[in-house]
């Protein structure tokens, strides 16, 4: 196969999974004859047809609860939030709904939906098209969480999505849409969720990090390489459930733990993870775990705001550095 | 259509769940003021002609999405009484086993998907079983209930119009009983019929009264042949009343006594009576051996929900996911022996 960007890894994995099961269905915002905003679903209403896929009014909380309903009457539905900032209007529908169905039913109901769609900055896309809505949903029970960082675990992850039981939030880093590029192969199985990928090994420092950020923290590492620090990269992938024993695997490796995620810092993902190896690696550490994230603030417009705003490769690096040195 | 035997049948056993429904909510409310029952109990007691009469002619594989006053429609979809009293008493045999309180608790086996606290939340999710519904061209159809309170709603637009464009098999009834908690229906919109707005998503609307059970089978009967023919969603709005406040702790002095007096004489089993009279029923022989049969019935539920045990404390973390995660993070002591072996 010739190289793919990740949205066609995306869009890929949505044909694939169609073709092997019937009861895959499609449904969002602009996703039929458009096919998507950013052409995730392109092609899709041309080989399915309109059976298989359906552009609905912008309606979120619409979309999600007949993503409950037709999952829990059989079917498997994949619904697209055009922009990830938008299930905020879907919310109640996404965490109240769907996440507790099956707690709710006493466990006598699956509930097969894939909530996909981009989220996060770096691309000028201002306060409602920018957001890292993650930590919106890794504390509500009854949901996974899944934020791939290559088109292989873009395609891997979002078939083991589709055929996952239980309500799965996907999240695209938009920013990786087109800017990654593999080589995949003719044909790929579903990669399980809730495991974590050793992105690059190393014996020095440990970068724990996901999504968005996983290319910028490889670019780092090659800077401190240069430098003589070796530095282990570990994408989560899975954010719910968190792949902990990962952590504490590579904090025993080299004692340095450095989270980083385009999320805010406050409430991020990245407090969770230092707390626990705090509570439960504090013998393997041999330093004070850090974090780079973004300010805890908006994702602003303007260039100069934005790149001060999210964390970038140059503060990943510096952090990495300074806890090399320590 | 569901099997009765005859029109003697139906006309009785639709009197025998309105008298069900009536006699298990108010063991219900009697045993909150005893105290042995715990949580919010909400009756929905004056309402028994719309939760019986709205489900009477559904099929099995129809999908109902009740309310929480709806008790009368979980039983005639066939919901065990004693999973129901148990799911109120918290207990392990309830349709939650203990997750959820009072009626949110489904039994997907009888077609009934639990709803939230959040109303009319489950009207999208009625759209998204009725598209199932369409797409694989299943004769059933999806039916939700919401009040008029919840007509408010963003979620209860978005789904009507949704399933007016696509032409979905679902029926919307809306239970308008005149308040929102305390809140009366002319402080929640400048409108008289909440079917009103039917017009205005295209698709058709339908007033009744809520506490005539022929009038409520009748207008049902028509909205879900509409459905079942693929001419999509009707909008059935029931005029009814509901007798004790928003939940047992709540007096709903914010109420008349006229008002109150005006409706209890147009209560709906007494209704029904007269017409089982006409139909040349002896209805003080059909009363007495009504009332026997479901105090029994509620007496064998509250014995079985009571002889019932309580969830294990543990069983608090099931049932979260078809898979059990690892919720609880290790308690491994970091660096020793154990966490040497602990898995890789």
């Amino acid at each position: 196969m010739p190289t793919a960007t990740y949205i066609q890894a995306i869009n890929l994995a949505l044909k694939e999974e169609m073709r092997r099961d019937p009861d895959v269905f499609v449904m969002g915002e602009d996703v039929a004859a458009l096919g998507g905003a950013f052409k995730a679903t392109d092609g899709i209403l041309e080989e399915f047809g309109p059976a298989r896929i359906l552009d609905t009014p912008i309606s979120e909380a619409l979309i999600v609860g007949a993503g409950v309903g037709a999952a829990v009457q059989g079917l498997r539905p994949v619904v697209e939030m055009q922009f990830m900032d938008f299930a905020a209007c879907g919310f109640d529908q996404i965490v109240n709904m769907a996440a507790t169905a099956r707690y709710r039913h006493g466990g006598a109901l699956d509930v097969p939906l894939v909530i996909r769609g981009p989220s996060g900055g770096g691309v000028h896309g201002a306060l409602f098209h920018s957001q890292d809505p993650e930590a919106w949903f890794t504390r509500v029970p009854g949901l996974k969480v899944v934020a791939p960082s290559t088109a292989a675990d873009a395609r891997g992850l979002l078939k083991a999505a589709i055929r996952d039981d239980d309500p799965v939030i996907f999240l695209e880093h938009k920013r990786l849409y087109r800017s990654v590029k593999e080589e995949l192969p003719e044909e790929q199985e579903p990669e399980p969720l809730g495991r974590a990928r050793l992105a690059r090994a190393g014996s020095d420092i440990s970068i724990v990090t996901y999504g968005g950020t996983v290319p910028l923290c490889l670019e780092a590492a090659d800077r401190l390489a240069a430098e003589g620090v070796e530095t282990e990269v570990v994408d989560l992938r899975t954010l719910l459930p968190l792949d902990r024993d990962a952590v504490r695997r590579t904090v025993a490796k080299t004692g340095k733990l450095l989270v980083v995620h385009e999320d805010r810092q406050t409430g991020g993902l990245g407090g969770e993870i230092v707390a626990w190896t705090v509570e439960h690696c504090w013998d393997l550490l041999d330093a004070p775990p850090q974090r780079v994230t973004a300010l805890d603030c908006h994702t602003p417009f303007a260039p100069a705001l934005e790149a001060y705003v999210l964390p970038g490769t140059d503060e990943i690096a510096d952090a990495a550095r300074r806890l090399a040195a320590y | 259509m569901r099997s009765f035997t005859s029109r003697v049948d139906r006309d009785l056993k639709l009197y025998h769940w309105m008298k069900l429904t009536r006699e298990f909510e108010d063991r219900v409310s009697r045993l909150h003021a005893q105290n042995r029952i715990l949580g919010g109990v909400y009756s929905g007691r004056g309402q028994e002609a719309v939760a019986v009469g709205c489900c009477a002619d559904l099929e099995p594989a129809d999908v109902i999405f009740p309310l929480h006053r709806d008790l009368g429609a979980m039983l005639v979809k066939g919901v065990d009484p004693g999973r129901l009293m148990a799911q109120l008493l918290g207990k392990e045999t309830g349709l939650s086993r203990g997750k959820d309180s009072f009626l949110h608790g489904g039994d997907p086996a009888h077609g009934v998907f639990g709803g939230t606290s959040m109303l009319g939340a489950t009207l999208p999710v009625a759209c998204g079983t009725a598209l199932a519904m369409k797409l694989r061209r299943d004769p059933h159809v999806a039916v939700a209930f919401f009040g008029e309170g919840a007509s408010s709603r963003g979620d209860v637009h978005e789904a009507m119009n949704f399933a007016a464009v696509h032409a979905l098999p679902v029926v919307f009834v809306c239970e308008n009983n005149r308040y929102a908690y305390s809140t009366p229906q002319a402080l929640q919109m400048a409108i008289e019929d909440v079917a009103d707005r039917a017009a205005a998503y295209g698709m058709k609307g339908m007033v009744s009264g809520g506490n005539d059970l022929g009038a409520v089978l009748e207008t049902m009967a028509r909205a879900v042949r509409r459905a079942r023919e693929g001419l999509g969603p009707t909008l059935v709005e029931l005029k009814t009343y509901r007798y004790r406040g928003h939940s047992e702790h709540d007096p709903a002095r914010y109420r008349g006594e006229e008002e109150l007096i005006q409706w209890t004489s147009r209560d709906p089993i007494p209704r029904w009576e007269t017409y089982l009279a006409l139909r040349g029923h002896d209805v003080e022989k059909v009363r007495g051996e009504t009332e026997s049969e479901v105090a029994q019935l509620v007496d064998d539920a509250l014995a079985f929900a009571e002889a019932s045990p309580d969830p294990e404390p543990q069983e608090a973390l099931e049932d979260l996911y078809a898979t059990p995660l690892d919720v609880a993070p290790s308690a491994v002591p970091a660096g020793s022996e154990a966490a040497a072996s602990y898995p890789p």
